[in-house]
Order: C-alpha cells, then sequence, then structure tokens
C-alpha cells in the first residue's frame, strides 16, 4: 500500500529481507487454508506448520543465536507479528505466545537447564508451550489470582485453573503463574504430569483458527526443578505481557493493512450511481481515515522496535502502542466491513474475520481500558485500577 | 566447485507498473523490488550444486547501489558473497550487462555460470547468449534439470522443449539459464539474514571494470497495455461467430 512517509525504510534491510519471505511463505502454506480454519473452528496443524516457521525464523526472533533461538531483532519478531496477523490473528497469537509468553520467560526467568532443553526447540517449532496467567476469576487483576503452589519435598503440588489460554490443548508444556508463600512465581509444567489436564473451548464468535482452552491443576506435582528459579512476583509474568503487546502492536496493523486494501480495492471495482464507488467523498473519508491511522501507527511501531531493542521501551510505552494500533485496527475492520456492503459479511473477503478476531484481541493483553489506566497513572502518579489502596 | 550467479533487480512481478509520463520509464516510487524470479531459481540450483559438491557461490548483480538488497537476499539464502557492478542510474542495456558480467566472471573465475532464462521486467533474455559468446563459453539454455557428470566436469542439462525434453552435455566452464521448473526456490530465513549481514559485497563500477558505458539500444517509449473493454452478451451461437469473425477477427 502508499507508504508516504517511507516507514518501510525506517526498518533495517534485514527486517525488510524477512518480510518478503515471511509473506511469500505465508502466502503460500497458510492463506489457502485459513478461511476454512476459521469458519469450521479448526485451526490449522500446528504441529506441522510450527517447524517450516521454526525454519524461517519466525519463532522467538528476538531470542539470541548464543541462547537458541533465531538471533534476530525485536524489529524482525514485529515483522513477522504484521505479516501474520494480515492473514489471521490466530497465527500472530501463536507466534507471540512461543515467542514472548514462552521462550522469553524461559530466557529471561529459567534455569539454564529449562533454556538448554526448551528454547532450541521451542525455536524450531519442534516443541510448543502455552502460558498460564488468566484465571476464570482472575483477568485485569491476576494478583487476585486462586491457583497456589505449595512446597513439599523436593518439588511443588499446584492446584488451580487457568482460563483462555491459547495453545492449551496441543503444548507440549505450560508455564504457569502460581502463588506461593514468596509471592507468585512460575511453573513450567509438562504434559503427562499427573493432575494436570487441559481441555478445549470451542464454539468461538472470535479466533476460530486458534485452539484456545484451559488449564487444570489438581494437585499436581512438579519438582523442585520445574521452578522458573528468577520468577519473583506479578512484575514477572506482567514483563512477559510487554513483550506479547508489542508483537500485538504490531501485529494489529497487519490487520488494518488488510482490511484497508480489501476496502481500497473493492470500492476500485465496486460501481454504484454509475461510478465507482471510490470516486464518492463519503467513501474517500473513509479510506483516507484508514490510511492516515495505519500510516501513525506505522511510524509508532517503528520507533517502539528500536526503543526494545536498546532496552528503552516502558512498558506504558508499548501499552500505547498496543492501545492505539488495536483501537485503528477494529475501527478499520469496521470501516471496510461497512464499505463493502453485504459483501462485507462474507467470510471470503477479509473484513468479517478480522473483525470478529479483533474483539478478542482489543480485550486481552490487558484490556483497552487497562491500558487507558497505565498511562492514566504514568501522568498523574494516581493508579486508578483498584477502589481501595 | 566454482559456481557464479548473476541476478537482477526488478519490480515485483505482483506490483502493479505505470509508466512515466515521459513516455519511456516507469514509475519507481513506491515500487517493491525483488531478485528476479527466474534468478532465484538460478541461485537456488547454485546452493544445491554446491550442497553436492562442495565450493563456492558468489551472487554478481549489476544495478543501482540498491541492488545490494537483492545480492543481500541471496546471500541470506546461503551464497557466500556478493559483487555488485553499479551502473548509477545510467541505462545498462544486455550488451553492457554481458560485457559487465564477463569482466567479473574473468577475475572470479568459475565452473558454471548460471542465471535466470530472463529477467521478469524487460523479458529480453539476450544477456546469456551475449556473455557466453563473450567468454567463449558453451551456453545450455531454459534447464529444467541440472547433473553434474562425476568428475568428468562436465555438466548434463535436461531442457524443456516443444513435445518433449532433449538432454545436453555440455563441458565446463558452462553458462545454464534457469526455466521455471528447474526447483523450487527456498526462502530467506532470518538466520540466514544474519549470517549474510557478515558476508562481503564487493562494489565496483562499470568505469573500474572497464566496460564501455554507451548503450546500443535505447527505449523508444513504453505503453501501457491497452484498458480492458467490457464484455457483451450476444444471443445467438450465429451471432457469436460474426463477432469473432468480423470484429475481433479471431477466427
Amino acid at each position: 500500500m502508499l507508504d508516504l512517509y517511507q516507514t518501510e525504510g525506517l526498518l533495517p534491510e534485514s527486517s525488510r529481507i524477512l518480510r518478503h519471505s515471511v509473506r511469500e511463505f505465508l502466502e503460500k502454506e497458510v492463506r489457502p487454508g485459513i478461511l476454512e480454519a476459521f469458519h469450521t473452528e479448526t485451526p490449522p496443524d500446528m504441529r506441522a506448520l510450527a517447524p517450516k516457521m521454526g525454519a524461517l525464523g519466525m519463532l522467538g526472533a528476538f531470542i539470541p543465536e548464543e541462547d537458541g533461538g533465531p538471533g534476530g531483532s525485536y524489529c524482525d519478531y514485529g515483522v513477522v507479528c504484521q505479516e501474520a496477523e494480515r492473514l489471521d490473528s490466530s497465527l500472530r497469537s501463536f507466534i507471540a505466545v512461543i515467542s514472548a509468553l514462552v521462550m522469553y520467560p524461559i530466557w529471561r526467568f529459567g534455569s539454564e537447564a529449562q533454556k538448554r532443553r526448551w528454547l532450541p526447540a521451542l525455536a524450531k517449532g519442534e516443541a510448543i508451550g502455552c502460558f498460564g496467567l488468566t484465571e476464570p476469576n482472575a483477568g485485569s487483576d491476576p494478583a487476585s489470582m486462586e491457583t497456589k503452589a505449595r512446597k513439599v519435598q523436593a518439588g511443588w503440588v499446584l492446584k488451580g485453573r487457568k482460563q483462555w489460554i491459547s495453545e492449551a490443548s496441543i503444548a507440549d508444556f505450560a508455564i504457569v503463574w502460581a502463588k506461593t508463600e514468596e509471592g507468585i512465581r512460575g511453573f513450567l509444567i509438562e504434559r503427562g504430569t499427573e493432575g494436570f489436564e487441559t481441555s478445549t473451548i470451542k464454539k468461538k464468535g472470535s479466533m476460530r483458527a486458534s485452539d484456545v482452552g484451559e488449564l487444570i491443576l489438581e494437585d499436581a506435582f512438579v519438582p523442585d526443578e520445574a521452578l522458573l528459579l528468577k520468577s519473583s512476583g506479578l512484575k514477572t509474568p506482567l514483563s512477559c505481557l510487554t513483550q506479547a503487546r508489542f508483537g500485538i502492536a504490531w501485529g494489529a496493523l497487519g490487520a488494518a493493512e488488510d482490511c484497508f486494501e480489501a476496502a481500497l480495492n473493492y470500492a476500485k471495482d465496486r460501481k454504484q450511481f454509475g461510478a465507482p464507488i471510490a470516486s464518492y467523498q463519503l467513501v474517500q473519508k473513509k479510506l483516507v481515515d484508514m490510511f492516515i491511522g495505519i500510516t501513525q501507527g506505522k511510524l509508532l511501531v517503528a520507533r517502539l522496535a528500536r526503543l526494545m531493542q536498546e532496552g528503552k521501551a516502558s512498558f506504558q510505552a508499548v501499552s500505547l502502542a498496543k492501545k492505539v494500533n488495536v483501537a485503528l485496527a477494529r475501527e478499520c475492520a469496521a470501516i471496510s466491513r461497512e464499505l463493502l456492503g453485504a459483501n462485507g459479511i462474507a467470510l471470503e473477503y477479509p473484513p468479517i474475520r478480522h473483525m470478529m478476531n479483533i474483539e478478542s484481541v482489543y480485550t486481552y493483553e490487558g484490556t483497552d481500558d487497562m491500558h487507558t489506566l497505565i498511562l492514566g497513572e504514568a501522568l498523574t502518579g494516581i493508579g486508578a485500577f483498584a477502589k481501595e489502596a | 566447485m566454482k559456481l557464479l550467479v548473476a541476478v537482477k533487480r526488478v519490480p515485483d512481478p505482483e506490483a502493479k507498473i505505470r509508466v512515466k509520463p515521459d513516455g519511456n520509464s516507469i514509475v519507481t516510487e513506491q515500487l517493491k523490488f525483488v531478485i528476479n524470479p527466474f534468478d532465484e531459481i538460478a541461485v537456488e540450483e547454485a546452493l544445491r550444486i554446491k550442497e553436492k559438491l562442495g565450493g563456492e557461490v558468489v551472487v554478481l548483480s549489476i544495478g543501482p547501489s540498491e541492488a545490494a538488497e537483492q545480492v543481500r537476499t541471496a546471500l541470506a539464502m546461503g551464497a557466500d558473497r556478493g559483487v555488485l557492478v553499479k551502473t548509477d542510474g545510467a541505462y545498462a542495456d544486455p550488451g553492457i550487462i554481458a560485457r559487465a558480467l564477463a569482466e567479473v566472471a574473468k577475475q572470479e573465475g568459475f565452473d558454471v555460470l548460471l542465471m535466470g532464462k530472463q529477467a521478469v521486467d524487460t523479458d529480453y533474455g539476450q544477456t546469456c547468449g551475449m556473455l557466453a559468446q563473450i567468454l567463449g563459453v558453451p551456453c545450455a539454455s531454459f534447464a529444467y534439470k541440472v547433473e553434474v557428470e562425476g568428475e568428468s566436469k562436465r555438466l548434463v542439462v535436461v531442457r524443456e522443449v516443444d513435445g518433449g525434453l532433449e538432454t545436453k552435455l555440455i563441458g565446463m566452464p558452462c553458462i545454464v539459464t534457469a526455466d521455471l521448473r528447474l526447483n523450487e526456490p527456498r526462502y530467506a530465513s532470518l538466520p540466514g539474514i544474519m549470517k549474510a549481514k557478515k558476508k562481503e559485497i564487493r562494489q565496483i563500477s562499470l568505469e573500474e571494470l572497464g566496460v564501455e558505458v554507451t548503450p546500443k539500444l535505447r527505449v523508444e517509449s513504453l505503453e501501457e497495455p491497452p484498458k480492458r473493454q467490457g464484455g457483451r452478451k450476444v444471443g445467438s451461437v450465429e451471432e457469436l461467430v460474426r463477432a469473432l469473425h468480423d470484429e475481433a477477427k479471431v477466427i
């Protein structure tokens, strides 16, 4: 699409080359099946797809080579997310979960043994993990979680329930966050552990090409080695969310672009009252609104990627980009759906699928409101999250 | 094996091409550029030969300094190093390109020089023939399958011809041009891209190579294809035949 601010030129050459590879790969391998996957709520076979994504370096892009990652940058991770979400949010979800919520905590908070065992396998797409923080009664307020880990001889016993967990039913293991006597800590629980079960949530109206489920822990015992040694307190899982939100800020742009392009092409083709609808002022205004938003969004994430790479991005800066770009994607999906008229409700065209998906993205990884409060606190110094201090 | 591959920077075949008001060049602003797809196939073939028999793959390109991105992409696919001959905005016709490639090929030395059968921007398909003539080596065009025959320094090249396949045996050094079905090129992966950052791209100008830069070919004009006319419904087979014969003049 038109790139008046030459935003692509703000990215390093390596990320531009990667974008080309990733787009070609996704168009060939994923595009043909995505509509059916969404329609029938049957996610693509990630066991087959993940190794191919891994070979391209799409998983944990920012993790250095010496730690078993592809050795790229945050910009590379962003570009991968953007290209993935052009296709479908579910695919970007998978990438962000593996990269930011599974590989990142192992990389930052895990033991050497955990890193050696899991990071190379995750980067290659040979292992799949998931991340359990949200619970039926603890969403925006994770500190109120009910899952507990009790110290016993040579290990820990976990009890609780995690909900809305992407890749729950296909993951080889879960990173589960639980309350201990020393605060919230992370545990790596492998499938097959006694007392650990997963289930799939069906009949979703969004993210239908995604595997979403629950983790059920009924006095599941894990050895001492399962603890993420360096995890301490709620800030640990929150730091993982910052990584994921960064990927979402890029990904949402991809969804917005796909909606915009669908609307632009349609408006130029579709004739009413004897002329293409793109020739009418009301339609042009809608196209321009989307285009301006996308241009601004691209500038935002290009700068954010640089800050992330330099270790200078605050979690508030990431909140801002997540909030702005997801709201943009939601707006673009709605406008694009509208411009396509009746065709806009057909899954053959992408806007309605993006529209349904973005509803999830709008409230996961921090609801839009929570990001407003994060920024409100940054401005005023007064937290407005809870009724009482 | 010393393998050279020539790659050309061309507009993305998916992109919509617009002719400039001057009528003999195209609008390049906002245009995405890629490696000529047939050259990408040539890179892949060179990498496969190297993976089988060992050796070195050197990527050559002739074009603006931005063509370094296409050379870098080929390095990210796995080529060892690159040479970019910069034209600095001057028009290089197939003759200039062939002479420049010949100079670099002589400097480098090679067993096999591969390239696409044609570039998808100009569709000339002339460079390989001219280059073979200048270098005095055989050229097998439109390769569908390439195999190195034992230790004999000969290449078995299967070509798609009308109604079947033709197998050629040519001695090295030689030139091979890649056809569409020779292979399916690999993607440049992120680890490959990171490795490519450390690989050398030697940059050199046409003048430094001592190549005459006055083109013998001049583009007179470029025209966009005519706008598609809307279809129309005919009432009967007779009317259809009449329209095809009298108006469209296709039967």
